[in-house]
């Protein structure tokens, strides 16, 4: 009696490519069905949470931006925030303003280096940015000068770009004068320029026809589209402070990867520039409002390869921002506001380029920190993407496996994901059982 | 250190381009990012360097042996000792970027730390989690031909490695305290002007002095300087200055080790002097 056995497929990618970090991605089909996706996270840990401990409050900024040479702004942001409700510290007027400047410039410079040297050759069908620069060189120029006008901003306030030195608990250890962020101007209105065209480019790709059922999260404040304050909100209904998201999002632990899996009551959700975009277009400026609507696009925007769109018009809002917070800029009298130490236990939510980024602090009286908590944005979207590749798998099951491989890839790279974040991420390995 | 320079012509028009791969190992990707951050040189390296291996740049990934090969990040994990191995075997220059690779970086905490216990920290379940208990320098390993410091690498002496290679010349970068470059910047002493305990007189020069030029303490990104005063390649005064944060600007023993286990916490001159501060803290 011959029993029918079931096929095993296995296709396999070790190391994904235009990410930050590694990490690989394993895929069983059994029976041409889906079975199980796991986003497997091999970056070593680094325990930075274990470390910050019995660090002077103090240190905590230099330390913790060393999590990720892409976006330690985020990182300083959420810590000097996080502190600074600890030891009950406004921080207002220009300093809060220069704030909203570094981060503009993380913005800029991370999602430039996406869009056009990561994600872009996705459409464009190119290995890399500096092999796509071959046949069109004026644009990967573009988005290098693009990139580079982030970088000036973040030079200017913070030293240097990667892992900048002058954020601190109540402001900055140096303001910038006028006439320095004036000599940033001209810059800036070629990259607003760039960024307008930046917008189109990416609005003419071919999308794939892909809608899965998503909950969006991101910060939103009343009065702009949000970097360092704001309530946490879903677009199905939550609305909390960041003091209570460790009751909302849980972090659990899978076998198979370096990272937490991070949970929204128990399912999968999406931070980053398509859920900010979702939930804050009503924030955007003028030119950012109108070149998205320009765009025919209908929001919300629910096709996670839009990821490049969402990140583009951020790009372009942050450039319009960085000239308006330039244009009112006054040198405050201190650079920072003088800190009194108090015990205390703090948390903050910023948003990171990638999306919201949790911290959370235990300080004695002696500004020692007893304990921290750091939820970066890619443990959180891992789930989603396990899940939208789940549901973007079946439609390329009849393709050979290299081509699975590919559009995986691709599928990863629209959130952006950085494993450096998140390990505290990817080769890919496919399983196939049975008849594909 | 770099016997075997890169042999670059320049003549023949394809076969010549030396291949270079860039590999990651425990580190935050900031020195990779220092490459995509040459904006205006990435184009022109892309030409004439033939990028053979860069993940985080590029879906091509081509086998070795490699030309000069870039290793960013520290030896934490049992599979990566293990892995540093084969790259060497593959690389005819070996060149580490930034404080990772060179000297163990900022995760060379858990050297002092049990990492049993860190796990317990971080995880639910310890257990899944493969991790040596330290976090080594790039050395220890496999032989290493240059090294370069920082945290993250100065893009400019990367450049300048980079070119000296490729010209088939022996690297050669300063190695002077960041001291110096204050007083020739016209730099106010952050610690003679407002007391600031700054490491600028036993760190190595390659950031331009930034932390002082923006009224903070050098906190040692690239590593000690040599040769301040015992001669060339001899390692820097530190005990002194340790002293002078601990008498001079009243630090407790605790706050002075602290200085000094940071960035490049496990590099022996740093790491002798934290040791010594840890006893007095014992002591106290």
């Amino acid at each position: 009696m011959a029993e029918k056995k079931p096929k095993t497929r296995t296709i396999a990618v070790n190391i994904i490519a235009r990410v930050e970090g590694e990490g690989a991605l394993r895929v069983t089909v059994k029976d041409g069905v889906v079975q199980d996706v796991e986003l497997r996270i091999f970056e070593p840990p680094r325990f930075f949470e274990a470390f910050l401990q019995g660090r002077h409050y103090d240190e905590v900024p230099d330390i913790v931006a060393r999590i990720c040479g892409i976006c330690p702004v985020a990182y300083q942001m959420s810590a000097v925030h996080a502190l600074e409700q600890i030891f009950g510290i406004q921080v207002t007027g220009a300093l809060r303003d220069l704030r909203r400047l570094i981060y503009c410039g993380e913005w800029i410079e991370s999602h430039a280096l996406h869009v056009y040297m990561l994600q872009a050759p996705d459409f464009l069908g190119y290995d890399s940015g500096i092999a796509m620069a071959k046949d069109h060189a004026n644009i990967v120029t573009r988005g290098l000068r693009l990139k580079k006008s982030g970088n000036a901003i973040m030079t200017l306030l913070g030293g240097r770009s990667v892992h900048p030195v002058s954020v601190k608990v109540g402001g900055f250890s140096r303001v910038p004068r006028r006439r320095e962020l004036e000599g940033l101007k001209d810059e800036l209105l070629w990259a607003r320029d760039a960024a307008v065209e930046t917008v189109r480019w990416v609005a003419g790709f071919e999308y794939p026809d892909f809608l899965p059922d998503s909950t969006f999260v991101a910060l939103r404040s009343p009065e702009e589209y949000p970097f360092n304050e704001g309530q946490i909100v879903s677009n199905n209904g939550l609305q909390i402070s960041a003091a209570e998201f460790e009751q909302h999002f849980f972090e659990r632990q899978v076998s198979y990867s370096t990272a937490l899996h991070c949970t929204l009551q128990g399912s999968s959700y999406i931070v980053g520039p398509l859920a900010r975009l979702n939930l804050n277009h009503h924030q955007l400026l003028p030119l950012a409002k109108q070149v998205l609507e320009d765009s025919g696009l209908a929001l919300p925007l629910r096709n996670p390869f839009h990821g490049i769109l969402a990140r583009s018009v951020e790009i372009l809002y942050a450039l319009e921002e960085s000239l308006r917070l330039i244009e009112r800029y006054e040198p405050p009298p201190l650079p920072a506001v003088p800190v009194v130490v108090r015990p205390g236990t703090g948390m903050a939510c910023t948003e990171a380029p990638r999306g919201i980024l949790y911290h959370r602090y235990r300080v004695d009286g002696d500004g020692i920190i007893r304990e921290a908590k750091i939820v970066p944005p890619t443990s959180q979207n891992q789930g989603r993407i396990e899940q939208d590749l789940r549901l973007f798998m079946p439609r390329l099951l009849n393709l050979p496996d290299k081509k699975v491989a590919l559009a995986c890839e691709r599928v990863i790279r629209c959130y952006d994901p950085c494993i450096s974040c998140a390990t505290h991420f990817l080769k890919l390995d496919i399983s196939r059982e049975g008849a594909a | 250190m770099g016997d075997r320079p890169v042999q670059h012509r320049g003549t023949t028009k394809k076969a010549a381009r030396p291949t270079l791969g860039v590999f990651k190992f425990a580190s935050c990707d900031g020195c990779q990012l220092s490459i995509l951050n040459l904006e205006d040189d990435l184009l022109a390296l892309g030409q004439v360097l033939d990028i053979a291996y860069f993940p985080e740049a590029s879906s091509e990934m081509r086998a070795g042996p490699y030309d000069i090969a870039l290793i960013e990040g520290s030896i934490t994990t049992p599979e990566d000792a293990h892995r540093i191995l084969s790259v060497r075997e593959q690389a005819k220059v070996l060149i580490t970027i930034g404080a990772c690779a060179t000297a163990g970086g900022i995760q060379a905490l858990r050297n002092w730390a049990d990492v049993e216990a860190f796990k317990q920290v971080v995880y639910p379940s310890p257990q899944y989690i493969q991790s040596l208990s330290t976090s080594t320098p790039i050395s220890e390993h496999v032989r290493v031909d240059f090294e370069l410091w920082g945290c993250p690498i100065d893009k400019a002496q990367l450049l300048s490695v980079l070119t000296d290679l490729l010209a088939g010349m022996q690297p050669k970068l300063p190695t002077h305290p960041v001291c110096v470059d204050c007083k020739r910047r016209g730099i106010v002493c952050v610690m003679v002007a407002k007391g600031i305990p700054c490491l600028g007189p036993v760190t190595r020069t390659g950031c331009g002095a930034i932390c002082p030029s923006m009224g903070r303490d050098c906190y040692g990104c690239f590593g000690p300087a040599e040769g301040t005063v015992q001669g060339p390649g001899l390692p820097p005064n530190t005990s002194s200055l340790a002293k002078e944060f601990h008498h001079g600007l009243q630090l407790i023993p605790v706050e002075v080790l602290r200085r000094f286990r940071g960035i490049n916490g496990s590099v022996k001159p740093f790491r002798d002097e934290s040791l010594i501060w840890e006893h007095e803290k014992r002591e106290t």
